[in-house]
């Protein structure tokens, strides 16, 4: 493979990192808030051209030798493709919200952008590598930047906290993922992908299995699945509010799109080892998202124990371990992010008339008879993520059960079931108040119009009319799916 | 003789420690980055390891990138920490609960 060849594969991270490096020395020399918004536009802009370069390897189907860049190190196949995409809109939605939230704060500054891109470039390399050294690379350099933009208000204490909880809780994951992957890389005797899934078929070692389940585990930290779930409620309520849009959308994303990965290449072979993690793994999220979210008053809290929740059902996708498992998981994200973007940016949206942030749940009781479209927008957020029928949240977990059904989890699926009928008892319970409590009168505050438009166009994805997009999101995800698995 | 398995076992006790230390102790922050940095010292341990045993450099150049992202992991840690420090006054873990959980 030429060495062009690879360059061209790997256009989006140069992209990204060129531009991010331009941008961060041109924060060097910028001066106030204009300069700031400046290179925020700079940003999107660059990411949006990232997103063109990706949509012909994700419209072709680019997969195997075609895709496959720096001898195995990387591959810019359409399923990477379809996750770069993804996290590409929730990037770029968390920078557009982000500079009127931020100079409320006096704090915009232009590093925000910058570590943004730093933390995106990161994840497209997450999402397409294809052995341990590439993944190792790209993990860190997304978490790293992370974490910085968990502490990135930096004179309010709780944003400091998220940061250093963030910090100690993310690096004992890379440090448990990393020990996983030394272990797989001695029993296996190399890094590739390729290489492990040809290393270990029929039955392991003990080693090598050590490594799989240490490997799953940092993953899951990074996912925010239950048991590994403890710091998500903490660092999103401490995270200022597009820090925490981003963390629910972007990484999220990325980390599930790696560990599929994971998954079905290097472990494909393994999948009854793996399998039964998933599965205890995804009921456990299900179960603690839901019961979690029952005591919580901070709309923050509650959209944390939401996302650990989304995270078990779209496991249930994985733990199919079919092409039809993966695709719906694929589905699902991309409902998933929609529906993420939704709620974080109607909760930015809330606001008392002096510009503050409005976090409790008691704050926006009544909110219907002031802010009518702002309630009902944030109430189909609320009710897509609970899944009912109409709206567009419900073909994300009606293709994940399908999946499941299909590949014989009939149990599993059940369970989920029965489980996202507790969910949907704290979903309604926001809506509830919105629409039947006495108002409370503290959320009047104008929203700026780039809230607006974003929060419609999301409400507007999960409306009823996204079910036209259901052939193409079935399409793309399932020649994604079919990448995935084009190896193995 | 030597072998693979006590550097095995040398790294697991490590890493044991490294993430004993981070849920055990009450004290202070700057001990958790201390437990990190033992984590990934203790990877380090076994690929060099491995590498040798194998006959394969990639291992070695694995715990290169390791060593170093493990500083800049390190920076990033003591500059929140240095942020936090100026808020509170104070980097004892048992003071770390504003956020409840």
């Amino acid at each position: 493979m030429s060495w062009t060849h690879s360059l061209t594969l790997v256009a989006p991270e140069e992209l990204l990192s060129v531009t991010g490096l331009v941008l961060l020395l041109a924060s060097a020399w910028s001066r106030g808030q204009r300069d700031a918004r400046a290179i925020t536009w700079l940003s999107v802009l660059a990411l949006a051209i990232a997103a063109i370069i990706v949509v012909p390897a994700l419209c072709g189907g680019l997969r195997g030798d075609a895709a496959n860049a720096f001898d195995g190190l990387y591959s810019g196949d359409s399923f990477a493709a379809f996750a770069k995409l993804l996290v590409y809109a929730a990037a770029g939605a968390s920078l557009l919200i982000a500079p009127v939230f931020f100079e409320k704060a006096r704090s915009m500054r232009p590093e925000y952008p910058v570590l943004v891109l730093f933390a995106v470039a990161g994840m497209g390399m997450m999402v397409s590598a294809t052995n341990l050294l590439t993944l190792y690379v790209g993990l860190e350099l997304n978490s790293l930047a992370a974490y910085v933009l968990a502490a990135f208000l930096r004179n309010d204490q709780r944003s400091a906290e998220a940061g250093l909880k963030y910090f100690v809780l993310g690096a004992l994951a890379s440090g448990i993922l990393l020990f996983g992957m030394s272990l797989t890389y001695g029993f296996a005797g190399t890094t590739s992908f390729a290489g492990i899934a040809a290393a270990l078929t029929g039955d392991i070692s003990t080693g090598a299995l050590f490594g799989l389940v240490f490997m799953l585990a940092g993953l899951a930290f990074k996912i925010s699945a239950a048991p590994f779930h403890m710091w998500t409620p903490d660092v999103y309520e401490g995270a200022p509010t597009p820090v925490t849009m981003f963390f629910a959308s972007a990484p999220k994303v990325a980390a599930l799109a790696l560990t599929m990965r994971i998954a079905i290449v290097p472990f494909g072979a393994q999948t009854v080892a793996w399998q039964q993690i998933v599965i205890v793994v995804s009921l456990m999220s299900i179960i603690i998202g839901a019961l979690g979210a029952i005591g919580q008053s901070n709309l923050k809290r509650l959209l944390a124990y939401s996302s650990i929740n989304n995270v078990g059902f779209l496991l249930i996708g994985l733990a199919a371990a079919t092409p039809a498992g993966v695709g719906a998981m694929l589905v699902y994200l991309a409902i998933y992010v929609a529906m993420t973007v939704g709620g974080f940016v109607a909760l930015l949206m809330l606001k008392d008339v002096d510009g503050n942030q409005v976090e409790q749940i008691d704050q926006i009781a009544g909110l219907s008879r002031e802010r009518k479209v702002l309630s009902l927008c944030f109430a189909m957020v609320m009710l897509s993520l609970a899944g009912i029928p109409p709206l567009f949240g419900f073909w994300g977990k009606f293709v994940v059960f399908q999946a499941a059904v299909a590949a014989d989890l009939l149990p599993l699926a059940i369970i989920g079931i029965a489980a996202s009928v507790i969910g949907a008892f704290y979903y309604l319970k926001v809506v509830k108040v919105m629409y039947f409590d006495e108002p409370a009168g503290v959320a009047l505050g104008k929203s700026d119009w780039v809230h607006q438009a974003l929060l419609l166009l999301a409400a507007l994805i999960i409306s009823p009319l996204g079910y036209l997009l259901t052939k193409w999101l079935s399409d793309l995800s399932s020649l994604a799916a079919g990448a995935l698995f084009a190896g193995t | 003789m030597i072998g693979i398995g006590h550097y095995v076992t040398v790294s697991s006790i490590l890493f044991v420690l490294g993430v004993l230390g981070i849920f055990l102790n009450r004290k202070n922050v700057i001990i958790i980055l201390m437990a990190i940095e033992l984590i990934l010292l203790a990877v380090n341990i076994n690929l060099v390891a491995f590498s040798s045993y194998l006959h394969d450099l990639t291992g070695q150049i694995f715990a290169m990138f390791v060593l170093t992202v493990a500083a800049g992991e390190a920076a990033v840690g003591l500059a929140i920490l240095v942020i936090y420090f100026r808020d509170r006054g104070t980097i004892a873990v048992d003071d770390v609960h504003n956020l409840k959980g």
